[in-house]
């Protein structure tokens, strides 16, 4: 009747875990009970939940992100206080096949559930706006690929208290993850929830590249794009490219799991190296997929505050495209000591130190930029100084293990953990922390607090050199990953260094909440009435903050590149509207709950597969269909914004600026 | 002109010179087709053809073929107004390959350098 | 979105990048060909493993002696004729035409339901002959790259479906003829797929 699903599937013997699920469901609770008796429920299914709205759903990608950045930090913290104790004799806390999970869930987590949404949350929002457009291209696609991705995350998170998660590591690689050696459900909730998110990835990068190649204001050409849609263009372009290759690799390892296939067993001709060769062909790209957004806000950051045109826009683009192409050519460096001759691993080497190249043509750009620039330190600027210095320390480490000999002596070794921490902290967390600093007013219509802002930049900083500069140290002394304990007195002071910076950057998550509650109450100070918070160059400052759900009351008409700058410099203002001039009807796509209707059902699609109940699994695609089938018949799909409401929102918003 | 190509170039699938020149492309397509497909077949059956060059000539007519469909079919072409679908298309060709003979050449690598797990597993025993 | 009417105004000396936001037609038609792509690509992944794995046959029976390229001839003729049948629906639905569209896509569904049997077929026998997917990686392979395929066309038939109900229940729409091109988009591109299959899988069989 419930398949493998029995009581004994939550961990009630397991203290940690029920702690923490406690503490979730009466969070949990406590929450919905909020929202209940405020009776804020329509307003949340109305304005959020059923929202087409890009910006809405950008925002929403961002706020899944930071929740999941807290379970996946208390992931990191969990493991870095396990090591700072089990030196020599001691175990610490955590017994290995509980170890295992936790760095598992933490490296799914923090890439799928915590970059990934971020990124596209980021994109989402600003990418229409700095195009000059109304929406995405498909505005409820883009539902629905959030809340696939919701799915997703509902999935992973239940694999707490419900079942276990997968002991394999981040990727799964075969044999271990094959039903013979991980016979539970761990893997299984692994696989589903990043199918169920990968399908909304995948959705969402073709709605973003189709709107950044075909919806773009009259006259921005693409010498015209801001930099930011360049990144997003090329972040978009390979999640189309990459995501089906992960897939199809899951889908056979699927099969491999439930239907007695031997792609990647043991037995039978199966080859657990063709899975790691194909994940690898998705997991290089998924690299470029999450820095190059962030390059992206890093260069508009930089031109921002520099009170500057960005240095080389036409390098950067062609860097850009060179990542984007580079980036399918260098998977092999993931497994350079698994087996590969010498020729292949010295072709994979080569085009690993070339894909450096644009990436410092990028750093160039940026510096230049900066030089003679008026530079105004706020803290989005204080996290691009910080990713330059720290970025270029991750790369030339990067490089380093590019070369296949050295690369003997530092796989699996805690280098390599230090190496990506330095370019995933380095780079994407600081760049979606500059991005959600910058683009914050933006979004709410009010500036976030300055000086938290700075004290987080601190706290992240500091941190990160203090966690992860003793593991390059500890990789070089033989350290390795994944190990639960080490009988090396030695390492135990770099340890315990390493424990501190995790301490600094937990302040650092704390200060984010802090500094949302203080800038919340005080909004009536730091309001943002011009739309222009920041003496911005791209399009998304013409609007105002925040802006209507049409955007654009006129599509601007772009002459130049940064064209609400040139328009700013302009004797008198071209882009922004005249408020006497004629408005039109404006056509908005009508909300719908076909995304949260159809990710419900895919979720439990998904749960009914993790747990082998038939019935249930039935019921969950038989609601996908339906729910799709009612969605294709609804012919009303837009709403139309009389022009007496848009003239009256321009009036309010021109009294206000003034 | 009205029947000017739309802002942003053209949806693939769509031959913009109307269903006349439409009718006619499916048609030729479709022959070429047949053409190429019969000598698929044929030549993986002949005597004729020698040999180790079997596996060429199959690829070149497929390849062929995939630029017949393309073109008759999905009316991709590389025209100014296409720009993009074509260049998406490249992309995508450029990353199958990659998947395909990128592949090829690893494992053939790994499986030469290293043993295999069934004999691993045997060996064990 | 209805930005369409600002788009044109500028004239044609205006390049077409700068030309404004296209129209839905253009937008959706160019979303779906990346989602063909897409779709090539993840075929591209069940090619490379097969390729890889069509060696390992754990001593179990090999594609030459598994495979009858007269039973795949007939299969790459319905899906031949068919991509015609469908080329011709399309055209129809360009004119409105709903007799000649009904008659030409009842036509691909019938082809494409014919291939599906045939290939149902053939599992069935492989199956009863001890040759199913758990007997080797070769096989797995196989039956995951062929069977992918025939889950599209599977698919896509039951689009088909619903594509026709869609014009008896709403007529030709724009929104529903842009679906139907979609659909005849997604129909050649199987195709496309499938010639790689006959001559890989089964043109390529030693």
């Amino acid at each position: 009747m419930l398949g493998r699903l029995s009581l004994a599937a939550i961990p009630f013997d397991q203290p940690i875990v029920m702690i923490t699920v406690g503490t979730i469901g009466v969070v949990l609770f406590a929450v919905l009970a909020l929202v209940t008796v405020k009776g804020w429920w329509p307003y949340l299914w109305r304005e959020w939940i059923t929202s087409v709205d890009h910006k809405r759903i950008g925002v929403m990608y961002m706020i899944v992100a930071l929740v999941m950045l807290v379970r996946g930090f208390a992931d990191a913290i969990m493991m870095r206080t396990q090591l700072a104790l089990a030196a020599g004799h001691a175990q610490g806390y955590l017994p290995p096949e509980h170890y295992d999970q936790i760095f598992s869930a933490h490296g799914t987590i923090m890439i799928f559930f915590v970059a990934m949404p971020f990124v596209i949350g980021l994109m989402n929002f600003a990418v229409p706006l700095q195009l000059g457009v109304r929406d995405v291209a498909f505005p409820v696609l883009n539902s629905v690929s959030f809340w696939l991705t919701a799915a997703g995350v509902l999935l992973v998170n239940l694999s707490l208290f419900v079942g276990e998660f997968a002991r394999t590591g981040w990727l799964a690689y075969p044999p271990l993850s094959e039903l013979a050696y991980s016979p539970g459900v761990g893997v299984d909730y692994y696989l589903w929830s990043l199918q169920i998110s990968g399908l909304g990835t995948l959705l969402s990068g073709i709605n973003l590249t189709t709107t950044i190649l075909k919806l773009r204001a009259p006259g921005m050409g693409y010498s015209r794009m801001p930099v930011f849609c360049w990144t997003a263009l090329a972040s978009n372009l390979l999640i189309v490219a990459a995501f089906p290759v992960l897939t199809a690799t899951f889908a056979m390892l699927l099969l491999d799991r439930y239907c007695d296939f031997h792609f990647f067993t043991n037995d039978l001709g199966g080859n657990p190296m063709m899975y790691i060769n194909l994940i690898w062909i998705w997991g290089h790209p998924e690299v470029y997929i999450l820095i190059l957004p962030a390059f992206g806000v890093f260069s508009e950051v930089v031109a921002t505050f520099s009170g500057k045109p960005l240095f080389g826009y036409r390098s950067m683009v062609l860097a850009t495209m060179a990542i984007c192409v580079l980036s399918f050519m260098v998977w092999l460096h993931h497994f350079f000591t698994m087996g590969a001759g010498a020729d292949v691993n010295a072709f994979f080497g080569v085009m690993t130190m070339i894909i450096a190249v644009p990436t410092g043509v990028k750093v160039f750009n940026w510096l230049f930029t900066l030089y003679g620039g008026r530079v105004r330190f706020s803290v989005p600027m204080y996290w691009t100084i910080g990713f330059i210095v720290t970025f270029v320390i991750g790369g030339m480490t990067g490089v380093l293990m590019a070369i296949p000999p050295a690369d003997f002596v530092l796989h699996n070794s805690l280098f390599l953990i230090a190496h990506f921490h330095n370019t995933a902290i380095g780079g994407v967390v600081f760049g979606v922390m500059a991005g959600y600093s910058y683009w914050f007013p933006k979004a709410f219509g009010f500036k976030l607090n300055e000086r938290i802002g700075k004290a987080i930049f601190w706290c992240w900083f500091i941190g990160f050199y203090l966690a992860f500069m003793p593991l390059y140290a500890l990789g070089l002394m033989g350290a390795t990953r994944r190990m639960q304990h080490y009988p090396d007195l030695h390492w135990q002071p770099l340890m315990l260094v390493a424990l501190a910076g995790a301490v600094c950057i937990f302040l650092g998550i704390i200060l984010t909440g802090v500094q949302l509650a203080v800038s919340i109450r005080a909004r009536a100070r730091n309001l943002d009435l011009t739309g222009d918070p920041w003496d911005g160059r791209t399009l998304e400052w013409s609007t105002p903050s925040p802006p209507p759900a049409w955007n654009f009351t006129h599509l601007p008409h772009v002459e130049r590149r940064d064209a609400h700058w040139v328009a700013k410099q302009a004797p008198k203002p071209s882009i922004t509207p005249k408020p006497d001039r004629a408005v039109g009807p404006i056509h908005v796509p009508r909300n719908t709950p076909i995304g949260v209707f159809v990710a419900f059902f895919t979720a439990i699609l998904g749960f009914a597969l993790i747990w082998r109940i038939d019935w249930l699994a039935v019921i969950g695609l038989v609601g996908v269909l339906a729910v799709g089938l009612w969605h294709v018949w609804q012919t009303d799909r837009e709403m139309v914004i009389a022009p007496d409401e848009v003239t009256e929102f321009e009036r309010r918003n021109v009294k206000e600026a003034a | 002109m009205q029947s000017q190509s739309p802002a942003q170039g053209h949806a693939p699938g769509i031959n913009p010179h109307g269903a006349d020149h439409h009718a006619r492309s499916y048609l030729v397509g479709l022959g070429y087709a047949i053409v190429l497909t019969l000598a698929s077949f044929w030549a993986a059956s002949t005597p004729l053809v020698y040999g180790p060059a079997v596996p060429v000539l199959l690829g070149v007519l497929a390849i062929a073929q995939m630029g017949v469909h393309l073109a008759f079919f999905l009316h991709i072409s590389s025209a100014p107004d296409q720009t993009n679908n074509f260049l998406a298309l490249i992309f995508g060709l450029f990353v199958t390959g990659l998947v395909v003979f990128g592949s090829l050449a690893i494992m053939s690598h790994l499986n030469h350098a290293m043993v295999s797990m069934d004999q691993l597993m045997k060996m064990q025993r | 979105m209805s930005a369409t009417g600002e788009s044109l105004e500028l004239g044609s000396a205006v390049p077409l990048s700068q030309q404004g936001p296209a129209p839905t037609r253009v937008v959706a038609g160019f979303g779906f060909w990346l989602f063909l792509l897409s779709d090539i690509i993840l075929f591209a992944v069940l090619f490379a493993g097969y390729a890889v794995l069509s060696g390992a046959t754990a001593e179990g029976p090999t594609g030459a002696e598994l495979f009858d390229k007269r039973h795949v001839f007939l299969e790459t003729a319905c899906l031949l004729a068919s991509s015609a049948t469908c080329g011709f629906g399309t055209l129809a639905v360009l004119r409105t035409d709903s007799r000649a569209m009904f008659f030409w896509m009842f036509t691909t569904f019938v082809l494409g339901a014919l291939f599906l049997s045939m290939e149902a077929k053939e599992f069935a026998s492989m199956v009863a002959a001890g040759a199913g997917p758990s007997h080797s990686a070769f096989l797995s392979a196989f039956f995951a790259l062929v069977g992918t395929h025939g889950l599209h066309v599977s698919l896509g038939l039951v689009w088909l479906v619903i594509m026709l109900l869609q014009v008896a229940t709403l007529g030709f729409q724009p929104m529903v003829a842009r679906r139907f091109f979609c659909f005849g988009l997604f129909w050649h591109a199987l195709d496309i797929v499938w010639i790689g299959v006959f001559t890989i899988v089964y043109l390529g069989a030693h």
